[in-house]
């Protein structure tokens, strides 16, 4: 039995879900594109057309959601199903659109560049509790028009798992998704086995702006998964009540989908989000807090009621350093995260409110999300009876080691963390150097950057997608995209 | 009962009362005071004494915002007055804010531009997505002091450096300051475009418009 947790009564759910559609009709939902307007009053909504605000009936809305696909894949590039978004299946990927990285030597934030996103691609890459990439980092010497694309272009060339994303503006949705197909074989074949999600966001409160709703009726088209990421921040773009938050991530989701499903029936779309409280000193948003957790586990339970796949940003700490505040800020959310069964968990790596990657903290984060995948194992019968045939032969000795089984089962029953996670005598601690955890990191990581393989693409299409993006990089005023 | 009067006002400040901010203000003019006096004396003590708290960690967002709010809502009644008296209430200096063309951040730009009034600012918020030659005709037609830009993205903070240079193109350069803020904003970057004042945060962006106030001369 998988071990779960339900944050909601079985009584606040519905009132949850009752009240967001409510939010529905009064005050309405913002949609600030045009088609978008068109579509929803098609289907039954009220528009008012100057102040940009629609009223959807609850049936107009529970009609577009009957069509949103309860589960779906995401493949490799070797067309292998990887990624289960449905149920209570849990995945972890890295945090996205860093703009900084923690410079392990220098220990000072600074902007990212190719480099850093290419170690962060090769470390996730190689190690199995990320089931997906992220487009983490946003490069700062490329220029800013293909900023987003180019992540993924790295991401591409360096990992064959499938990719969570984005894009920044509506032309680069276009141009992303014919660079998956150069890999998928075709657009076609993109739709048939998706090797991408696209984050979307709508904009707290209870807005759908142009560029967010352009992109749920683009990406629906497509046939491309799309992740809704609402983002409340409560007391600020939101009620501060958690509660409150949750309703409005709601009512977000929901008329999101409703845009999506209108565009095109049977797209897969995701439940997810990024909320957050707002640290009412210093005005930010704590992505490590524990209520920021509680409002992500909250509406995970709403959107499995309707049975949607679902998302959200944890894993992620606000400190500036990987210490002890980084550590139990992600540990515990990641945790939160799992016995919640969220589908997808964003946010490993991430420092400074989703600011800072630091890829040593991503080899650190893989071993809390290790131990949360084993607590998600649950409690496990191997035996029956549970223990009594164990005792055969012990009379009374320590002497458990000596048995088949013990033999047998250990590494089903353990855990075994990576040497990251330091189990061993203060003897062994001090011959090795008396390090902290951070510093087995950095050693750790080199290891890993020495031994990862790069992936073996075909040829013709690497050469198509560097034709491709280095176009595109011409005409943003880069003569020539960097060598790695 | 004038001091009584002022001490009631600060306080209605530092409860974040907006209704008996009003109030107070209404009454404080059947009372024959100075409008400008009622300002100085009574509310701004109210707002100082809440934005230092704020400073040392000590009063909260909501408090600080309410405020500001109740300010707002003093400073109308009081401003009105000084309309129909023919006076008016000297600002610290005036300045056009908003989140640049393509970025729809506003959470930040709006507490900057909460803090700038509560500061004694007269602002103009333009809002989100607001293009670049929005924001220096505004300036222009109001001849602020300052043009404040707030960006979020990588991709939108470039277009500070646009602000900066349509200044220049139609000669006004050495008339408004700039200055940037945003998450991804730095100095550096702000030195490398040649903006005049950069902050971190809502409450030190105050300090920095006053500097650039005094090196404007003003
Ligand atoms: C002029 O003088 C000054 C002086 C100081 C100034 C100043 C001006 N302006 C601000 N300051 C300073 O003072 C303020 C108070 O102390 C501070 O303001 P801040 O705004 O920094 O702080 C606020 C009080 C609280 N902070 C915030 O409000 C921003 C929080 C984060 C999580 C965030 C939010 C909330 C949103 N987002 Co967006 N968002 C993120 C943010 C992550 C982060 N760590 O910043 C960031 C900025 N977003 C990002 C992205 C990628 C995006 N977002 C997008 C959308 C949104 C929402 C609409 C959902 C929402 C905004 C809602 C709203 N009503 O504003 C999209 C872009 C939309 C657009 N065109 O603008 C989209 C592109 C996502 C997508 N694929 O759709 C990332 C940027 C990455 C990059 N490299 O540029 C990001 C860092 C998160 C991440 N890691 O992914 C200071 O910066």
């Amino acid at each position: 039995m998988q071990p779960q947790l339900r944050i909601l009564s079985s009584e606040l759910v519905p009132q949850i879900i009752d009240e967001a559609f409510q939010l529905l009709v009064n005050p309405g939902i913002k949609v600030q594109l045009k088609e978008a307007r068109t579509s929803l009053a098609d289907a039954g909504a009220r528009v008012e057309e100057e102040r940009e605000v629609v009223q959807i009936p609850e049936e107009v809305a529970r009609k577009a959601l009957e069509t949103v696909p309860h589960e779906f894949f995401l493949y490799n590039q070797d067309g292998e199903p990887s990624v289960h978004y449905g149920g209570d299946t849990v995945h972890f990927d890295p945090g996205s659109s860093g703009v900084n990285v923690l410079d392990a030597e220098t220990m000072q934030h600074r902007p990212a560049i190719t480099h850093d996103l290419i170690k962060v691609i090769k470390t996730a890459d190689s190690l199995w509790q990320y089931d997906a990439q992220s487009t983490a980092l946003v490069c700062s010497e490329i220029p800013k028009e293909i900023g987003d694309l180019y992540r993924l272009y790295l991401v591409l060339l360096f990992s064959k798992k499938p990719v969570i994303t984005g894009a920044f503006s509506t032309k680069n949705t276009s141009v992303m998704i014919d660079m998956l197909a150069i890999f998928a074989g075709g657009r076609d074949a993109l739709v048939q086995k998706p090797t991408a999600v696209f984050d979307v966001c709508p904009s707290p409160p209870l807005i759908w702006s142009q560029f967010g709703s352009q992109s749920l009726i683009d990406l629906a088209r497509a046939g491309i998964p799309a992740q809704i990421v609402s983002m409340p921040l409560a007391g600020v773009a939101a009620p501060v009540t958690l509660l409150g938050s949750v309703v409005q991530h709601t009512a977000e989701c929901i008329s999101g989908m409703t845009i999506h499903q209108l565009a095109k029936p049977g797209s897969p779309i995701v439940w997810g989000g990024a909320p957050a409280i707002m640290d009412m000193r210093h005005g930010t948003t704590p992505m490590g807090a524990v209520e920021t957790a509680m409002i992500d586990a909250a509406y995970a339970q709403v959107g499995k009621t309707f049975g949607f796949p679902t998302h959200s940003y944890m894993c992620a700490s606000d400190a500036k350093v990987v210490d002890y505040q980084a550590g139990m800020e992600s540990s515990t959310t990641a945790m939160i995260g799992a016995l919640a069964g969220i589908n997808m968990i964003s946010g490993a790596g991430m420092l400074d409110f989703l600011a800072c990657m630091s890829t040593e903290k991503l080899l650190i984060d893989a071993e809390a999300i290790g131990m949360a995948k084993r607590m998600l194992k649950g409690m496990q019968v191997h035996t029956d009876p549970l223990a009594a045939d164990m005792y055969e032969g012990i009379n009374f000795k320590g002497e458990f080691l000596k048995l088949r089984l013990t033999r047998q089962l250990f590494k089903e029953e353990q855990y075994l963390p990576s040497a990251v996670i330091d189990r061993g005598s203060i003897r062994t601690w001090q011959q090795m150097g008396a390090t902290d955890t951070f510093t087995r990191a950095k050693t750790q990581l080199q290891d890993l950057l020495n031994t990862y393989q790069p992936p073996d693409l075909p040829l013709e299409q690497v050469a198509e997608l560097q034709k491709l993006v280095s176009g595109l990089a011409k005409e943003a005023g880069m003569d020539q995209l960097p060598e790695f | 009962m004038t001091e009584q009067m002022y001490s009631a006002m600060a306080q209605s400040i530092i409860d974040g009362e907006s209704e008996e901010a009003e109030k107070l203000a209404k009454q404080s003019i059947e009372l024959g005071i100075d409008p400008l006096d009622a300002i100085n004396q009574g509310f701004v003590l109210g707002v100082d004494h809440v934005g230092n708290l704020f400073s040392r960690g000590d009063a909260y967002l909501p408090e600080l915002v309410m405020a500001g709010e109740a300010m707002k809502a003093a400073v109308n009644v009081l401003e009105t007055e000084m309309t129909k008296q023919g006076t008016e209430r000297k600002m610290l200096g005036s300045i056009v804010l908003g989140t640049i063309e393509g970025d729809i951040h506003d959470i930040g730009k709006t507490l900057v531009g909460t803090m700038l009034s509560v500061g004694g600012f007269k602002v103009f918020d333009l809002g989100v997505d607001v293009p670049i030659l929005t924001l220096v005709e505004k300036a222009r037609t109001e001849t602020a002091d300052i043009i404040a830009v707030s960006a979020l993205l990588t991709t939108t903070m470039v277009k500070q450096r646009d602000v900066i240079e349509a200044l220049d193109d139609i000669g006004l350069r050495s008339a408004i300051k700039v200055m940037v803020g945003g998450a991804p904003v730095t100095r550096d970057w702000a030195e490398e475009i040649g903006a005049d004042g950069y902050s971190e945060d809502a409450v030190g962006a105050v300090a920095v418009a006053k500097e650039l106030l005094v090196a404007k001369g003003l």
